[in-house]
C-alpha cells in the first residue's frame, strides 16, 4: 500500500472567499495512522493469547531465527446492534415477484450490508508475522520465567586468551601497526634525518591466558514411546521439549541436544527421527535412564558442561522395573543440574499417582535435583515451564 | 475528452463552475456559499471514513479506512463528492477526475446546499451545532491529540472506545446544550403553592394522611436521572461520578458531531435525490458546455442512478440516488417547483417516503422487500408498497440503534442502562453489548449493568466486569 502525495492538488473557490491554506492533507494519512494504530492492537492482543497460537513448532533445534505466521481478525470496535436474526428483511431493487429466489442459500454475509461501523466486515483476514525469538523473549518477560542458574559445582572453568600490553618482540601476526606508527613518529620528532621506522618502533600485542567459567550446555531429551503415547501425548512433549531448549538457550552461549526413546529398550535419535518413531510393548524407564547416563558420560562431562535431562513419558512403568529405574535415576542424577519429568496424561484428567511420578517423588524426598509436572493439555505447558524453572532456580540459590 | 492538465482543468472548472452557479441561482436555488477543494482521492476516502476533513484518532476509522481502500481497489467503491453544510459549505472534489465528472459534481454539491440550508432538520440542528463544523471538530481534534500527549495513549483510547461506541445513542429531540436536571427538594411540594391551592391544601393534610411529609424527608433529592434518559454520551459526560474534565469533553465532542451528523442521516434519500435532480436539470440547462462535455457528464449521471450493476437482475439495497431523483422529477411534474421546495423544507425521509412514494413509482422503481435466511437463501417476500415503505425506513429508526436508556443510576454510582425491547422486538447481540459495558467501565469506572429481554422473552441482565 502507498499513499501517494499529489503535489498538483490544490484549490479553486466559489463565490468571494478565497482559502490560503496549505494542502496539509497532502503530508499525512489519518487513515493509515489509525490503521497502524489498530495493527498495534491486534499484536498485543495476539501476544496475550500467544501460547495457544503457536502450534507444535518445528523449529525445535533450528537456529531460532525462523518466524510464525498468525492469521488474526480485524479488531471490531463494538456498538449496541439487534442480534442476528434468522430470517432478515431490507429494500431491493429490481426484477422479481413475489416468492422467486434471488439469491440461493449460504449467502455472503456482508457483501450487501456493510454500512455503519464495521459491522459484517468480519471475513476479511490478515496474517501476522512474528518472530520466534522476539515470541521467547515476549513469553519470558510474560511468563516471569527466571532465567537458568549454571551449577555451582560445574564452575570448572575454560581457558581463553586476551589480549593485554605490548612488547618489542612478537611474531609478525600481532604486530600493532598503529602503536608502531606512533612510536616512529615520536623518535622522528626529536631526531635530526630520521630513519623512517627502525626495529625499536615495533610494538606486538601480548596475549595473556585467562580463566573463563563454563558456558556450555547439554539437554537430553527422553520421550517414552511404548504404544500408549499417542499423537495427541507426543505433540504436548512436542511443544514442550520446544520451549524447554529455547530457555536453555537464552542461558548458555552452546547448547548440545541429544534425543533419546524408549519402550522396552532405549534407543538415541536423530531429531527427525526422534519424533516419528513410535514402539511397542512394554515400558521399561531404566532403560533410557542408563542410556542417559551412559551418554553423559562419553560425551558431557559434568565438569564441562551444565546438563539438563527432560523426560516425557505417560507415567506407566512395569512394576517389576521400579527398583532398577529408582537405581539408575539415582545414578543419572550425579551428573545432572536439574532434571524434569513431564507426565502427559490429556486423556485421564485428575488420576491416581501413576508408576514413575512415586519414583520421582520418592527421589525428590530424598534431595535429588529433580522436578515434575503434568500436563493435561497444551496450557499447562506453560505451567510445566515455569515450574520446572522456578524449581532449579530455587535449588541453585539453595546449593 | 482529451485529458487536461491540472490547471487547465481547474481554470475551465472554475469558469462552468461560476456560470453553473449563476445559472442555478436564477432558477432559484438557495444557500450559503461553498467552497470548492480539489483533493487526492486519498484525502477524499478519510473524508468519507471520518465523516469530516479532521477528526479525532481512533483506531476502528483505520479499519474502516482499510475496508473502504479494499472495496475501492476492487472496484466497488468510488467517492465523487462529499459536502459539509455550514457557513460556508466545504465541497470536496477529487483531483483525478474528469473535467465532466467533476462539472456534474459541482452542480450536484448546489443541490446538496440549497438542501441544508433550507430544510427544517437541517437548520434546527444548524443552529444548535454552529455553522462551522468543520473547523470545530478540528479544535478538538487537536484538543485529544493534546490529551494523548498528556494523559497518554491508553487512556484516551479507552475512553473515544466508550464514547464512539455510543456515537448513535443521544436524545435528538432535546438541545444540543441542554441544561442539568433539576435539583434538590421538588419545589412544588412545600413551595409556594401550599397556600393558593385550598383543595390541595386541604388534600394533603386529610386524617390519616401524614405520609407525605416523610417521604419527602427520605427522598431529599430526586433521583437521577428523574426518567429515563436515551441520551447515554450527554448522561455519562454530566453524570459519571469520577470522570475528569477532559474525559467529559471528549463525551460533548463525540455528541456533538453525533448532533451534526443526523440530518445527513435522516434525510439521506431527500437529499441525494435532491442533488441529483439538480445537477441533471443544471447541466441540462446549461447551453455554455461544449457537447462532448456534457455527454460526458450524462453517462456519469446514469451510472450514479442506476439501480443495480450492469449485469446484475436486482440489488439487495435500494439506490437512494436513484429513488430520491425518480421522487423529485415525478413530484415536480405532478405539483410544480413550489410544492417541491416545501416539501424539501418541510420533511425528512420519513415523511418523504410515506407521504411521496407511491404504489406506480414503487412499481415503477422495482422496488421490492427480501428476506434472507440462512438455509434459503434471499426471496423477495413482497412489493405492496406499504411494505417496501417501512423496510426502506426500518434502518433509519432511532439512528439505526437499538433503543438504550438509562434507567437508573444507584447510590453506589453503578449505572443501569436498559434496553427497550418492545421498541425493536429483537434481542440484542449480547457478545457486542458485553464489549460495549467494558467500554463504558473504563471511563465511568463504577459497575455498569445491562437489563434486556430477547426475542424468547426471557430477562438478561449483563454487568461489566463479568463476561
Amino acid at each position: 500500500m502507498s499513499y501517494p502525495g499529489d503535489p498538483l492538488s490544490s484549490r479553486w473557490q466559489q463565490s468571494i472567499r478565497i482559502s490560503t491554506e496549505v494542502g496539509w492533507y497532502d503530508l499525512f494519512s489519518r487513515g493509515a495512522r489509525d490503521w497502524l494504530r489498530h495493527n498495534e492492537k491486534v499484536r498485543e492482543s495476539v501476544e496475550k493469547s500467544l501460547p495457544n497460537l503457536i502450534a507444535g513448532p518445528d523449529v525445535l533445534s533450528g537456529p531460532g531465527g525462523g518466524t510464525v505466521l498468525v492469521p488474526v481478525r480485524l479488531a471490531e470496535h463494538a456498538r449496541f446492534r439487534l442480534r442476528d436474526a434468522e430470517s432478515e428483511t431490507g429494500a431491493g431493487q429490481g426484477a422479481g415477484e413475489p416468492g422467486q429466489v434471488l439469491r440461493p442459500g449460504q449467502p455472503q454475509q456482508g457483501d450487501d450490508k456493510g454500512g455503519e461501523a464495521g459491522s459484517g466486515q468480519g471475513d476479511l483476514q490478515f496474517v501476522l508475522e512474528l518472530k520466534v525469538e522476539d515470541v521467547l523473549d515476549w513469553l519470558w518477560e510474560e511468563l516471569k520465567l527466571p532465567d537458568l542458574k549454571p551449577k555451582q559445582s560445574a564452575r570448572q572453568d575454560d581457558e581463553e586468551f586476551v589480549r593485554e600490553g605490548w612488547d618489542k618482540r612478537g611474531v609478525r601476526s600481532r604486530l600493532d601497526r598503529r602503536r608502531t606508527v606512533k612510536q616512529a613518529i615520536r623518535r622522528r620528532a626529536i631526531q635530526t634525518n630520521p630513519a623512517p621506522f627502525t626495529d625499536d618502533d615495533l610494538r606486538f600485542r601480548q596475549l595473556k591466558r585467562r580463566e573463563r567459567p563454563a558456558t556450555n550446555a547439554a539437554v537430553i531429551f527422553a520421550i517414552d514411546v511404548s504404544g500408549s503415547m499417542g499423537e495427541t501425548e507426543r505433540q504436548l512433549a512436542k511443544t514442550f521439549f520446544f520451549f524447554a531448549l529455547q530457555g536453555i538457550r537464552r542461558q548458555y552461549a552452546k547448547v548440545e541436544v541429544a534425543f533419546v526413546a524408549h519402550s522396552a529398550e532405549a534407543w538415541e535419535f536423530n531429531e527427525t527421527q526422534f519424533f516419528q518413531t513410535s514402539g511397542t510393548g512394554g515400558t521399561v524407564s531404566s532403560t533410557v535412564f542408563k542410556l542417559s547416563k551412559d551418554i553423559i558420560k562419553q560425551r558431557f562431562d559434568p565438569s564441562q558442561y551444565n546438563v539438563y535431562l527432560f523426560y516425557a513419558s505417560d507415567g506407566e512403568n512395569l512394576v517389576d522395573d521400579r527398583e532398577l529405574a529408582t537405581e539408575a535415576l539415582r545414578d543419572v542424577c550425579v551428573g545432572l543440574n536439574y532434571g524434569g519429568f513431564v507426565e502427559i496424561r490429556p486423556a485421564y484428567g485428575i488420576s491416581p499417582e501413576t508408576e514413575l511420578a512415586g519414583i520421582f517423588a520418592r527421589m525428590q524426598r530424598e534431595n535429588l535435583p529433580l522436578g515434575m509436572a503434568r500436563v493435561t493439555g497444551r496450557e499447562d505447558v506453560w505451567n510445566a515451564l515455569r515450574q520446572f524453572f522456578q524449581e532449579q532456580q530455587d535449588r541453585a540459590e539453595a546449593a | 475528452m482529451m485529458t487536461l492538465s491540472q490547471a487547465d482543468m481547474n481554470e475551465r472548472l472554475q469558469d462552468y463552475g461560476k456560470r453553473i452557479e449563476s445559472l442555478g441561482k436564477s432558477l432559484g436555488l438557495d444557500y450559503y456559499p461553498v467552497d470548492f477543494e480539489l483533493v487526492p482521492n486519498n484525502f477524499m476516502n478519510e473524508v468519507a471514513i471520518y465523516g469530516l476533513p479532521i477528526r479525532m484518532p481512533h483506531w476502528s476509522f483505520g479499519v474502516r479506512y482499510i475496508h473502504q481502500l479494499i472495496r475501492q481497489s476492487m472496484g466497488h467503491s468510488r467517492i465523487f463528492e462529499v459536502m459539509f453544510p455550514g457557513n460556508p459549505c466545504h465541497g470536496y472534489l477529487v483531483n483525478s477526475n474528469t473535467l465532466a465528472e467533476n462539472t456534474l459534481v459541482t452542480a450536484h454539491v448546489l443541490g446538496h446546499a440549497d438542501f441544508a440550508k433550507n430544510n427544517h432538520l437541517f437548520a434546527r440542528f444548524a443552529e444548535m451545532s454552529g455553522t462551522n463544523i468543520v473547523e470545530h471538530a478540528a479544535a478538538q481534534a487537536h484538543r485529544i491529540e493534546q490529551a494523548v500527549k498528556n494523559y497518554g495513549q491508553q487512556r484516551v483510547e479507552a475512553l473515544l472506545d466508550a464514547a464512539l461506541a455510543l456515537e448513535p445513542h443521544v436524545d435528538l429531540d432535546q438541545e444540543l446544550h441542554r441544561p442539568l436536571y433539576p435539583t434538590g427538594p421538588k419545589p412544588a411540594e412545600h413551595g409556594p403553592r401550599a397556600g393558593d391551592d385550598p383543595f390541595n391544601d386541604r388534600f394533603r393534610h386529610l386524617p390519616g394522611e401524614a405520609g407525605p411529609a416523610q417521604a419527602s424527608k427520605e427522598r431529599r433529592s430526586a433521583p437521577i436521572p428523574p426518567r429515563p434518559e436515551s441520551d447515554l454520551l450527554w448522561f455519562i459526560a454530566h453524570y459519571g461520578p469520577e470522570l475528569e474534565d477532559w474525559e467529559r469533553d471528549v463525551f460533548l465532542a463525540v455528541r456533538h458531531e453525533s448532533f451534526y451528523f443526523y440530518p445527513v442521516f435522516a434525510c439521506n434519500i431527500m437529499n441525494e435525490g435532491w442533488a441529483t435532480y439538480w445537477h441533471a436539470r443544471l447541466l441540462r440547462e446549461a447551453d455554455f458546455l461544449p457537447e462532448d462535455l456534457y455527454l460526458d457528464a450524462v453517462t456519469c449521471h446514469s451510472n450514479v442512478v442506476r439501480p443495480f450493476a450492469g449485469e446484475q437482475q436486482a440489488a439487495l439495497a435500494i439506490n437512494p440516488y436513484h429513488v430520491g431523483f425518480s421522487m423529485w422529477e415525478r413530484i415536480v411534474e405532478k405539483q410544480g417547483m413550489e410544492r417541491a421546495r416545501a416539501i424539501r423544507r418541510d420533511e425528512d425521509d420519513f415523511g418523504f417516503i410515506r407521504n411521496f412514494l407511491d404504489a406506480e413509482l414503487a412499481e415503477k422503481l422495482g422496488l421490492f422487500v427480501y428476506e434472507t435466511q440462512s438455509d434459503d437463501g434471499v426471496k423477495v417476500i413482497a412489493r405492496d408498497v406499504n411494505k417496501v415503505r417501512e423496510a426502506i425506513l426500518a434502518p433509519k429508526f432511532n439512528y439505526g440503534a437499538p433503543c438504550i436508556q438509562v434507567g437508573e443510576m444507584k447510590t453506589d454510582g453503578t449505572l443501569v442502562l436498559v434496553h427497550d425491547h418492545t421498541a425493536d422486538g429483537r434481542g440484542l447481540d449480547l457478545e457486542r453489548a458485553a464489549r460495549v459495558l467494558q467500554y463504558v467501565h473504563r471511563a465511568w469506572r463504577r459497575p455498569v449493568m445491562l437489563q434486556t429481554i430477547d426475542s424468547r422473552g426471557s430477562p438478561h441482565e449483563l454487568r461489566s466486569g463479568t463476561q
